[in-house]
């Protein structure tokens, strides 16, 4: 059972500054922290291996920094990681992003699962997991809080959903994201932190990954940042009088005629 | 959470990596269930279960047993660390440090072979009995037998106050294998739990240190094979003396890690209780406590680094120095949490903040390990015998 586990790192902040000319975050100075979400997706690469043994490969795209990111994930029980990075990844949206770690996937080859967290603390938008998915071609199961069973190429997970619980298989290999329910992420050993200071991370760039310099980078990314701002919070508030009865009734009468009922 | 240390210890790769992760493990996995645990007097084992995957326990023993080999630095750190969350935690931690040294100094191959890779992945806690209720600070006073019966010694005699008692699987029992000798006849012996005729007393009712276990062990006709002792016979006295030389230090870094907290916690409260429209810490009275309890811990932080450092570079006597780094850390932490809880007033003195707790776990460090006065006993001993010789 070969696991691959995709990480970023993010700012430990929440005090993040805009950069006014490109609208993306300003990450020079800021101390930098694995995606909390992505922690789950670690803790589960690691436990699946510990369960049905094989390999568990982190792969993070990102500056020459994030190779901290993966020293932490060896800390924390992975075998070994490989950071993507090159200046021509600079700018990458998601869909370039997922194109540069299906070419990563694909070049490490061997894998059965491919594990992510459901979103990330800085981006949000929770769309590297599927793209990468459908970039390599295999299904692709979102917001998992519990594998059931993995056995004969198939593997039975419960999905969170708005409404509860959702069970489902998938066959092998597939990408599944996780959510926080699925497990408490483990804290590093001193044994682990010690492998990881001793640990040769590979560093494969766009020539190493046969990448089209088109499809990366803000060349390759469709999406446009127009503008980050803080969303206006307007507050009309409105006195009802009268008994508790007649209050309800014009309550109702209000969400009704703003359609929120 | 910053550190409100303001010194440069210059610890070593392992000791500021050791450092970091015990201090992980309190904020993250301690300090949310102290109060609960300290209320309920519930053994740690969760917390201990995380001390053993971080690899903990491994700190204290060699290398060949599955151990890191560290120091008694790389011990103090951790230990200092872990009491920032909750003393009674460290203390079980440490006490199976304290089972283990007279293994580690004076075991065979065999013997070490047998326990100590269990207690380094931390599967099981040792403990170390020397306490009965006639032999405290007199501990030459001690009644337990351990005779010798063919290929056996047979053990009668109850261990008071034991830390971790019942809870460790390896306890290095102090006995007299010669009771005529007196403390001449005394020698170390370990005996495994589940040893028939080894039973437990009751679990104490303490007024701090909570989370931890202290129990009685019994002996009532307990066989033990001869393989067991440590040392020769009748060494039992020397490593006793030795064995608490050699932790001392450790229960200074309880007493730093300690006031640490408490400090941090007082600091925290006077920026943020106002009084008089203005936060307490503008007030002078507030700030001069303050700094008095900052510059004690760090003092105290010195003292027991400082005796730590000269023990890993291999002082072979170091009884008065690691007697002095207990006394002053522990009577520094009794008066720096004492001071937390003043600061913090009435609620203080209330449950729901961890500083009264805090004032309660203090008050054991200057007890045990060797009480503060048989402490400047040991002291005073030594200074005056040095100062006799001619210079």
């Amino acid at each position: 059972m070969n696991i691959v586990v995709c990480i970023k790192q993010v700012p430990g902040t929440t005090e993040v500054k805009i950069d006014p000319q490109t609208n993306t975050l300003v990450r020079e100075g800021v101390e930098g922290i694995v995606n909390p979400f992505d922690t789950y997706a670690l803790e589960e690469g690691v436990r699946l291996k510990e369960r049905f043994g094989g390999v568990v490969t982190v792969v993070s795209m990102g500056p020459p920094q994030a190779e901290a990111a993966l020293r932490e994930a060896i800390s924390v029980g992975a075998d070994q990681a490989i950071l993507l990075s090159d200046r021509a990844f600079a700018g990458s949206d998601t869909l370039a992003t997922a194109y540069v770690l299906s070419r990563a996937i694909a070049r490490i080859g061997d894998y059965d699962l491919v594990i992510c967290g459901k979103q990330t603390l800085d981006g949000d938008t929770g769309q590297v997991g599927p793209e990468l998915a459908q970039r390599l071609g295999i299904p692709f199961v979102a917001y998992v809080s519990k594998v059931e069973a993995i056995q004969d190429g198939q593997m039975r997970v419960q999905r969170l959903i708005e409404e509860g619980h959702e069970l489902m298989e998938a066959p092998l290999p597939c990408v599944m994201s996780v959510v926080k329910e699925i497990n408490v992420p483990r804290l590093p050993s001193l044994r682990g932190m010690m492998r990881a200071k001793g640990a040769q991370i590979p560093v494969w760039t766009a020539r190493d990954l046969d990448i089209e310099a088109d499809r990366v980078g803000v060349a390759g990314s469709p999406t446009r940042v127009i503008r980050v701002f803080f969303p206006q919070r307007t507050r009309k508030s409105q006195m009802l009088e009268g008994t508790a009865e007649s209050q309800v009734e014009q309550l109702v009468e209000r969400l009704r005629e703003t359609k929120l009922i | 959470m910053g550190c409100l240390s303001v010194m440069h210890y210059f610890l070593n790769e392992q000791q500021r990596m050791i450092k970091g992760l015990a201090r992980r493990i309190a904020e993250e996995r301690i300090m949310p269930v102290r109060a609960e645990l300290d209320e309920r007097e519930e053994f740690p084992w969760d917390v201990m279960k995380e001390l053993a995957e971080a690899d903990l326990f491994r700190i204290f023993i060699p290398e060949a047993y599955g151990g890191l080999g560290g120091g008694c630095l790389d011990l103090c750190v951790a230990v200092e660390e872990l009491s920032r969350g909750c003393c009674g935690i460290a203390v079980s931690y440490a006490a199976s440090s304290l089972g283990s040294i007279a293994l580690i100094e004076y075991g065979t191959e065999e013997q070490r072979q047998k326990y100590l890779p269990d207690i380094a992945s931390g599967a099981k806690l040792a403990a170390f009995a020397l306490t009965e209720s006639m032999a405290g600070s007199d501990a030459a006073a001690i009644r337990t037998t351990a005779v010798r019966d063919g290929e056996n010694y047979i053990l009668n005699g109850t261990k008071q106050f034991i830390t971790n008692g019942g809870e460790a699987e390896l306890y290095t029992i102090i006995a007299l294998t010669d009771p005529a000798k007196g403390a001449r006849g005394a020698s170390a012996i370990l005996v495994e739990k589940g040893t028939p005729g080894f039973t437990f007393g009751k679990k104490e009712r303490k007024m701090g240190i909570r989370a931890s276990t202290t129990r009685e062990l019994v002996f009532h006709n307990c066989r033990v094979p001869r393989q067991n002792l440590l040392g020769r016979e009748g060494s039992g006295f020397i490593i006793t003396l030795k064995t608490l030389d050699r932790s001392r230090p450790g229960v200074g870094a309880q007493a730093v890690g300690l006031a640490q907290g408490a400090l941090e916690a007082a600091v925290a409260y006077a920026r943020e209780r106002h009084q008089f429209g203005q936060p307490i810490s503008s007030f002078q009275a507030i700030q001069h406590m303050l700094a008095d309890m900052a510059t004690q811990v760090e003092a105290a932080r010195a003292l027991v680094y400082a005796v730590a450092r000269a023990i890993d570079t291999g002082v072979k006597d170091y009884t008065e120095a690691a007697a002095m780094a207990k006394l002053f850390a522990s009577d520094m932490a009794m008066r720096v949490t004492t001071d937390a809880v003043q600061i913090f007033g009435g609620v203080g003195y209330m449950r729901d903040y961890p500083v009264e707790k805090m004032m309660r776990d203090a008050k054991i460090t200057q007890i045990y390990e060797g009480t503060n006065q048989v402490l400047r006993n040991t002291i005073a001993l030594e200074l005056l015998k040095r100062k006799a010789k001619p210079e």
